[in-house]
């Protein structure tokens, strides 16, 4: 897994709530049997027409929009457990999803792949929308070290929570995998003495 | 002694160990894989050079990707035919129990796992797939994950997890006629949001569960994860045991009775303490249907659709060609899908069945049923329900995920309503531009056999 400290970057808002992650990327899309290439496909049925032409209204097709961050509506990353939702958002090159709520499964799929779910306040969200909104130039700083999510040359700032755990693994790019795969013994110690 | 919750009794006694202001290693029981979320984590523990742990605490079935029509010959999709022989090859390799398309216990992966007496209470179970939560209502810890967690287990049969609050939501007293299980949980969501489970586990309480055939608590515990909880729960009970009982996976004999007096155990504790609770009195729900782009956009069906000026709430609407205010009722319907993993058991297609018996469909419906497994469909058989269905103009496909979301050629057209009793009314999930309004089998029935949404209340007074 890719490691993550800070990012500097400029951001893209998607001002919608309830964002599914049939939306990031629809199901007829789940047939590869690799991790890459998602990314052309994220957000398929928003980005294009049925006939393949983009649509000029979605904001990944607005020019004046860029960056490696996410900017998403409350309850982001609802529905199915797909992980191919985390790796279509990554593949096409986010590293940072921002919103004010997410979805459990979505939230652990992002940790998961080194894409960092920075949940801010209602708030927060509001001001950054409006701030994108009016100068889709604004510069965001995301430091995962002290936890903070800034706006370049205003006084927009805010605190994000994360677990301490995964904080370390993000930072160090370390997965579970690792983790279990050393507390085998003790995997099999439990096994042995399992009380139900 | 402390007081405990059915969820604590089963997630503590699963606690390998703790990691200081970390999650925990909680052990898995049983491993459910299916032919879209498992590749890449097979591929992963082969780059690494991991072997599967306990590959025989893991159960493998084809669902999401298989066509519902000729099972028995090849599978004419070239990328949908390599996901399903990456699935048998890498089953295969690793030693590890596979019902593929075509065999007799094939099925959606929460329909026939249950039904193979996989499912047992106290235990925890897993798969890439969020309705997981299915298993939840034989009060097992079931809930979804990724694929790289998927990866985890393979290589661990555990996974580092930080343990969810809890919530419990009970319903008492009397449900009235044609109200359905796919009704309550409906009602429910609608009455708590999409969101408002995210980070909980969630426990059904109540006379309404305690009532419920195991197929009714498997449709409730199955939408959990459309309030955001990633599980939901029942307590085991007498209905629970003599579900499980004599199943092909269920202990046997002396075995099974020392079970039971375990899992007699587990149900909460007069007294524990919930970290959320909400109460609703059965008789105020009614059948319901949806009308927007979340399973939370729900209304009784003799209801108009809500007012609000919520731009996302307004997006909604205009994707589902709705206006506020206006009630559903007469809208005309062309497809209909009765299967999924919320409503393919046995137990809904008899509903389905009686009232469609000696009813035809209306001339403009397509109507679909696709049973949950081909041990439902045999059943469907046996009982001389698909003859019900072929008089009436039904048609019963094979086993299989299907219209649900859409992956194979079971696709809703462009701009079209269908009345699924599937889970999910997300945009273009049961096809590019479909429009999907949930319900209840029972509701479904009616929708094809008059062409139209009708308010089924008044039809059974």
């Amino acid at each position: 897994m890719e490691k993550f400290t800070t990012l500097q970057s400029r951001a893209i808002p998607l001002h919608i709530e309830n964002v599914d992650t049939d939306q990031i990327i629809p199901a007829r899309f789940l047939k590869a049997t690799d991790r890459k290439g998602f990314g052309d496909n994220v957000f398929r049925d928003w980005r294009y027409h049925k006939d393949g032409t983009a649509n000029s209204d979605f904001v990944l097709n607005n020019s004046k929009y860029s960056g490696s961050i996410l900017v998403a509506g409350d309850n982001f990353g609802c529905g199915s457990s797909r992980e191919h939702a985390a790796w279509a958002i990554t593949d096409y090159g986010f590293k940072v999803v921002v919103s004010s709520f997410f979805a459990d499964i979505f939230k652990g799929n992002a940790l998961n792949n080194g894409l960092l779910p920075v949940q801010v306040s209602k708030q927060f969200l509001s001001d950054l929308f409006q701030q994108l909104e009016s100068n889709p130039y604004t510069e965001l700083e995301v430091n995962l070290e002290n936890q903070t999510i800034s706006v370049e040359n205003s006084d927009l700032s805010e605190d994000f929570e994360i677990d301490a755990y995964k904080k370390t693994c993000m930072i160090n790019g370390y997965d579970d995998i690792d983790y279990l795969v050393n507390n085998k013994e003790q995997i099999e110690a439990f096994e042995a003495q399992k009380i139900y | 002694m402390s007081k405990k919750t059915l969820f604590d009794k089963v997630w503590d006694s699963h606690v390998v160990s703790s990691i200081e202001n970390g999650p925990q290693i909680l052990y898995i029981d049983k491993h459910l894989i299916h032919e879209v979320t498992s590749p890449q984590a097979f591929n992963e523990l082969e780059d690494r050079g991991i072997p599967v742990f306990r590959p025989n605490q893991i159960v493998a079935t084809a669902d999401h990707n298989t066509p519902t029509l000729n099972q028995d010959q090849p599978v004419r999709d070239k990328l949908s035919r390599q996901q399903l022989e990456q699935l048998s090859k890498n089953c295969k390799k690793n030693n590890i129990t596979l019902y593929e398309l075509g065999h007799k216990y094939n099925g959606i992966v929460h329909v026939m796992a249950p039904e193979l007496g996989v499912t047992q209470p106290g235990l925890t179970m897993v798969c890439g797939d969020s309705h997981t939560s299915t298993h939840g209502a034989f009060g097992a810890i079931a809930f979804g994950i990724g694929t790289s967690q998927v990866a985890q287990v393979f290589a661990s049969q555990c996974l580092l997890l930080k343990k969810p609050k809890s919530l419990r939501v009970s319903v008492n007293g009397k449900l009235k006629n044609g109200v359905l299980p796919k009704d309550v949980i409906l009602y429910i969501i609608s009455k708590l949001g999409t969101n408002s489970g995210t980070g909980y586990f969630c426990e059904y309480a109540g006379n309404v569960f305690e009532e419920m055939s195991m197929e009714g608590r498997m449709t409730v515990c199955n939408m959990s994860i459309e309030m955001g909880a990633r599980g939901g729960m029942i307590a085991p009970d007498e209905t629970t045991f003599e579900y499980v009982k004599g199943r092909k996976f269920a202990p046997q004999g002396g075995e099974f009775e020392k079970k039971v007096a375990y899992w007699k155990t587990l149900p909460t504790d007069e007294g524990a303490q919930f970290d959320k609770e909400y109460s609703f009195d059965a008789e105020d729900i009614e059948p319901m249907i949806t009308y927007g782009t979340n399973p939370g956009m729900g209304i009784k069906i003799s209801e108009n659709i809500p007012v609000d000026e919520n731009p996302s709430f307004k997006k909604s609407l205009a994707y589902m060609n709705f206006e506020a205010g206006e009630s559903l009722i007469n809208k005309p319907i062309n497809f209909v899908f009765i299967g999924s993993c919320t409503n393919s058991r046995i137990e809904d297609f008899r509903v389905a069945a009686e009232y469609i018996k000696g009813k035809k469909k209306a001339k403009n419906v397509t109507a679909w049923l696709v049973p949950g497994s081909k041990q439902v469909e045999a059943q469907i058989i046996e009982e001389g329900l698909k003859t019900v269905f072929d008089e009436a103009g039904f048609e019963l496909r094979q086993p299989g995920c299907s219209a649900c979301l859409a992956m194979n050629d079971d696709k809703i057209p462009q701009g079209e309503y269908c009345v699924s009793t599937s889970n999910r009314n997300f945009e273009g999930r049961q096809g590019q531009g479909s429009r999907t309004i949930l319900a209840s089998p029972l509701v479904a029935a009616a929708t094809a056999v008059e062409g139209k949404i009708i308010d089924i209340s008044k039809h059974l007074n």
